[in-house]
């Protein structure tokens, strides 16, 4: 980066970031993806004509535990890019870390889910709710996976001492994607785990 | 002065920035306006492709009981005729005027994200070759644009025709999002000094109105295509009805796109036409505000009006009644937009250059599809016109009619600028004459075989039923709207006349402050606005025209890095995608691999 | 509401027929057999009624709106060396004239419009003929369960009764129409959906599927027959007479058919049965191909495509797929012989 300033970095219209600005217009888009994928779960729920049901398939305790760590981990983001802000390192890598076991945790909890659900006898062509089930936990979960790579990413870079207080807005985008992706599961665990 | 067009702080003959040249500049090029180039070009390409689908149909479709195109490869060729036309030529033909015009109106360098927009560009370029790299397979999508379940289930449609529109219309909507998130973010942040939203361009405008209805609207064709995919390739039921799965479902999520996608098709022709009007009738554009507004209803109401191409579906008289009133809704908005072009014209002295000729044809042609729209909204008579072609002479009108001249008007309007090339008038003047009346012969007769019962998407007709008249009148016409084309190509390629004038239509918007064609930074010093047609308050300053932009080195001005990056991503992604039609997981897993590498080695790679 | 109307049709029924016959229907639309303008049935009649008013508006916006842009672009051609024209920006009273007058324009279609729609979706009451019309790729079942009897390609309907169509897909989603006595409306695999309509004459009018549904949707036609309500009887009775099985070999030869023939159709006939019905009170369901009782006195052959000669019908048995490209029935490699026979056969027994 030289001394100039760069027109594309000069202040914007706004005063915002053009990246965070990127990503909330990309959030807005994605709601819509959720939307479609949550609407055509409720449309699909109980026009299976075969079982398992969700009744049948569903369990709840386990994925209350991972939705719970999920939840702590939108917390657990915001310290961890508090950290950043202020340059405290140890809180930086401390929380972030703390943000991406419960990430890795909750996505490894599905996986495990998954397989037992398959176990149980139900696959993506086993029913409707199969079908629709597996097709939105999955794109969530697809995102969730997303955002632990992303976080990882950010981790290594924190470890390295490149992630420094004017670069913490990396962090805060990632961060929003984040949240993102933990408010989407708060309708989708309703909706399908506890509406079952 | 209102615009600081002159005088540059670093105007030192430094060769700061050689001209950039060569294939290679041009695969790693992240210049907004390169990049419009490439994606006019690309997409004229595929308007001719289309083009000559059009006329392979009226052929067919010129006699009764007619064999010149088998039943299958008719199938095909109007589901490619219409999917082309739609996503490989119309949307991005806008894309080359968003690509190329918002930085320049707005005062910018470039857009928010130039890599990003060289993504978009990539993505699509590979989506629109892959589709039609389907009919070297003789296994092109013959199930219609619409792809109505359950007709695209693997039961009906064993070929690979529906993989490579699924697959092929999936990767193209990677790239209208990526360039939505891209534009829309460029439209609020990267507004030079003084140029609040409402003084912004009308073209500007609409494009970002577009571009919120893309952001909306594409989320929901990508569930459906998803679902579709998953049906087909790993068998899912959510559109087989033996299952449970309903087919209403697909035409809900269809239309809950393909309704706003209509004005993704629109609004930026009504921009364009915005932009030409007030400079050919040397007053500004009437009612600024009303445009704006009317704009932004349209789009609104854009959402809500979805079951309209559904009456015959049997939805329940409240339904139909709701989808009835909310369509007849947007016609308010939509003549709000006609009064005011006409508001413009009226009282202004008229220069009736080519340009001109095209706008004022769109208003003309324009008018004629919204009523036949409105008539399509009164929902009993819809069970009559639906499926007919009463509603092919409505789109038509309003996408040929309403998108095409529009888009026309913009490519004479905006060439000089483009290319340092003027168009010759008097063979523009042809060409719209040609395409006017080869566009009315073929298109005005179906509003009369569509009332009188001819239903589209059928490959022949018996004789007997009185089609043969109208049909043989609109084949013909379809071959002078194709000479038009012809005429148009020969004033591109051969008639042309250099011309460096940075400003030969004495215009009122920024990007006609700045040398023909525009240097890679477009601004030497980045403008300051105080109204909302700064060059013409520029010039009424001066009392008389402004001296001609020089040519300066850039020296100083930082630009982004050209970079690979954008390409190896938009391979890698598209292949995760075709990997799933083939069936080979590995395809996938290598796709996802380049995809990943280029990822980082993008976000890691120095932007400038 | 009324008041608008009423004079409205006024109009459109007397001083504007004329003009509405040269612009709107160019021509004569008897000359389209397949026309919506010329409505013979109720419901037919609604839809057209309230289109006629659409159509009388947008006429006039038409016309006005275009000579508003015409008069502007002659009025206001520039000459080179005009001054500046008046700079104005816009009129706050002119944008909500040109708002108020669209929507009062609208607000007077929308109400005939609203009302229409929910007398399409009247129930026909109990006196309704019910058919039941199911869509195949491509060519329409119709079944008649007051009666018992199935048929294929014509719709045979009494002028003068209402009947209710209770309209499903046996595969893809296809759209029956009628569009001289009723409109159109899709079917589908899963869900029921319903039409009605009393013809006003009788006659013989063709109709298609409207919804696109494979390689052969451009030839998925039907004929609709209107009998006047002895005729229809004597249909329904006609179609109601048993008929001999194609395995049956105890009936005697009919008129039209000699003994050496009827012995050479009756070896194929077990093939053809594999798909097709032959006596129209066999309301099996889920054939594969159309029930063939009536056949011989159809029309059209084909799904309402081809006329019903003898030579025509010989070369459907001949190559169906030469035919129709992507049909279901494939070609059997009949001789001629056997394709002769089969012919007299169809036509001698089911007349």
């Amino acid at each position: 980066m030289t001394a100039h300033a760069h027109a594309l970095e000069h202040e914007t219209s706004t005063g915002l970031d053009s990246r965070k600005l990127a990503i909330w217009t990309f959030i807005g888009s994605e709601c819509l993806f959720f939307a479609t994928l949550i609407s055509t779960y409720l449309v699909y729920k109980g026009k299976s004509v075969s079982g398992p049901t969700p009744a049948q398939i569903l369990e709840i305790p386990l994925v209350t535990f991972g939705t719970a760590l999920l939840l702590f981990s939108s917390l657990f983001v915001v310290l961890a890019l508090y950290g950043a802000q202020q340059g405290r390192r140890g809180m930086l890598i401390g929380w972030l870390g703390a943000t991406i076991f419960c990430g890795a945790f909750f996505v490894g909890m599905q996986v495990y889910e998954f397989t037992h659900f398959v176990h149980k006898g139900l696959t993506l062509k086993t029913n409707l709710f199969g079908s629709s089930f597996y097709t939105l936990t999955g794109f969530h979960g697809t995102h969730v996976t997303i955002g632990v790579i992303w976080l990882v990413t950010l981790f290594i870079l924190a470890l390295r001492g490149k992630l420094p207080p004017e670069k913490a807005l990396n962090l805060e985008i990632a961060a929003l994607y984040w949240h993102f992706v933990d408010v989407v599961w708060i309708v989708i665990f309703p909706v399908v785990y506890l509406m079952r | 002065m209102a615009t600081t067009v002159a005088g540059h702080p670093h105007a030192a003959p430094v060769a700061a920035h050689a001209e950039k040249t060569g294939l290679w500049s041009w695969i790693t090029t992240v210049d907004h306006k390169r990049i419009g180039i490439l994606y006019g070009v690309t997409a004229f390409v595929f308007f001719l492709i289309g083009g000559i689908e059009a006329l392979l149909i009226r052929i067919q479709l010129g006699a009764p009981d007619n064999t010149f195109l088998s039943p299958e490869l008719y199938n095909q060729l109007f589901t490619m005729h219409g999917t082309t036309m739609i996503f490989l030529a119309v949307m991005p033909l806008s894309a080359m005027f968003f690509n190329y015009l918002i930085p320049l109106m707005i005062g910018a360098r470039d857009v928010a994200f130039p890599r990003l927009n060289a993504f978009s560009y990539w993505v699509f370029l590979i989506g629109g070759l892959f589709m039609n790299a389907s009919f070297l397979f003789g296994a092109a999508p013959n199930q219609g644009w619409f792809g109505y379940a359950n007709l695209t289930s693997r039961q009906y449609s064993p070929g690979l025709n529906v993989d490579f529109w699924t697959i092929g219309l999936q990767i193209l909507g990677i790239a209208s999002l990526a360039a939505a998130v891209n534009f829309f973010v460029t439209i609020v942040n990267l507004r030079c000094r003084g140029m609040t939203l409402m003084r912004m361009p009308m073209f500007v405008w609409m494009s970002f109105i577009t571009q919120i209805l893309l952001l909306l609207a594409f989320p929901v064709i990508t569930v459906a295509l998803i679902l579709l995919m998953f049906d087909r390739a790993f068998g899912t039921t959510f559109f087989v009805p033996a299952a449970g799965g309903d087919p209403l479902l697909w035409q809900h999520l269809f239309w809950i796109f393909g309704h706003p996608e209509v004005y993704i098709l629109i609004l930026p022709a009504f921009g364009i036409v915005s932009e030409i009007l007030p400079v050919f009738s040397r007053k500004p554009l009437f009612g600024y505000a009303a445009m704006v507004f009317s704009g932004a209803f349209i789009a609104f109401l854009g959402f809500g009006v979805w079951s309209h191409h559904m009456f015959a579906v049997h939805m329940g008289p409240f339904a139909d009644a709701v989808f009835a009133l909310g369509t007849m809704l947007i016609a308010i908005p939509t003549g709000v937009k006609i009064f005011n072009w006409l508001g413009t014209v009226w009282g202004g002295s008229l220069r009736l250059t080519t340009p001109m000729y095209f706008a004022l044809g769109f208003i003309a042609m324009f008018i004629i599809g919204g009523l036949s729209g409105v008539m399509h909204s009164v929902a009993p008579h819809d069970l009559q016109q639906t499926d007919t072609y009463f509603i092919v002479a409505h789109f038509h009108y309003v996408l040929f009619g309403g998108s095409i001249f529009s888009l026309t008007a913009g490519a004479y309007y905006w060439f000089p600028k483009m290319f340092g090339r003027i168009l010759d008038e008097r063979l523009g003047k042809v060409h719209f004459w040609l395409m006017f009346v080869g566009f009315n012969l073929t298109f005005f007769p179906m509003h009369f075989l569509g009332l009188n019962g001819m239903p589209r998407r059928v490959y022949t007709y018996p004789a007997g039923l009185g089609f043969e008249f109208w049909n043989q009148v609109e084949t013909a016409g379809s071959f002078v709207l194709a000479a038009s084309f012809l005429v148009f190509l020969y004033n591109i390629f051969v008639r042309s006349k250099r011309t460096t004038a940075a400003d030969p239509w004495d215009g009122a918007t920024l990007e006609w402050s700045i040398p023909s064609p525009p240097q890679e930074w477009n601004f030497a010093e980045l403008p300051t606005v105080h109204g909302r047609d700064p060059l013409w308050e520029a010039k009424r300053a001066r009392g008389g025209s402004l001296p001609e932009p020089p040519r300066v080195s850039g020296a100083g001005i930082h630009l982004p890095n050209p970079s690979y990056w954008p390409l190896v991503t938009a391979i890698g992604a598209s292949t995760v995608l075709i990997g799933i039609m083939v069936g080979f997981p590995w395809v996938s897993i290598a796709g996802g691999v380049v995809l990943f590498v280029g990822v980082y080695a993008w976000a890691f790679e120095p932007a400038h | 509401m009324p008041l608008g109307k009423v004079s409205l049709r006024r109009v459109t029924g007397r001083a504007w027929a004329p003009v509405f016959a040269a612009l709107a229907l160019a021509g004569c639309a008897e000359n389209y057999p397949q026309t919506t303008l010329l409505p013979r049935g109720d419901f037919a009649r609604l839809l057209h009624d309230v289109f006629q008013t659409t159509v009388w508006w947008a006429l006039v916006v038409f016309v006005l709106v275009e000579g508003l842009l015409l008069f502007a672009i002659f009025r206001y051609r520039g000459r080179p060396g005009d001054a500046e024209p008046e700079q104005t920006h816009g009129n706050t009273t002119l944008e909500i004239v040109w708002t108020a007058i669209p929507a009062f324009i609208l607000a007077m279609i929308a109400v005939p419009t609203v009302k229409t729609i929910f007398a399409t979706y009247e129930d026909p009451g109990p006196e309704a003929l019910h058919i039941d019309v199911i869509g195949h790729q491509w060519w329409w079942e119709f079944r008649y369960p007051e009666y018992g009897i199935v048929t294929a390609g014509e719709l045979h309907v009494p002028v003068g009764r209402t009947v209710r169509l209770n309209m499903s897909a046996a595969d893809v989603l296809h759209s029956f129409w009628v569009p001289q006595f009723a409109a159109k409306r899709d079917v589908f695999p899963n869900r029921p959906t319903h039409l009605w309509f009393k013809a006003e004459v009788a006659g013989n009018f063709p109709g298609q599927c409207a919804e696109f549904c494979g390689i052969q949707h451009g030839r998925m036609a039907h004929r609709i027959v209107a009998h006047e309500p002895a005729e229809f009887e004597a249909w329904v009775a006609k179609m109601r007479r048993p008929r001999p099985a194609p395995t049956d070999t105890a009936t005697p030869p009919a008129a039209g058919i000699d003994s050496a023939q009827l012995a050479t159709a009756r070896k194929v006939l077990p093939t053809c049965a594999g798909c097709h019905a032959f006596s129209a009170t066999d309301t099996t369901r889920g054939r594969i191909g159309p029930n063939l009782a009536d056949v011989g006195s159809r029309s059209f052959i084909a799904a309402g495509w081809l006329e019903n000669t003898d030579e025509n019908l010989a070369r459907w048995l001949r190559t169906p797929q030469a035919v129709k490209e992507g049909v279901l029935m494939p070609n059997l490699g009949l001789t001629d012989e056997q394709v002769t026979a089969l012919v007299a056969y169809l036509r001698a027994y089911h007349q």
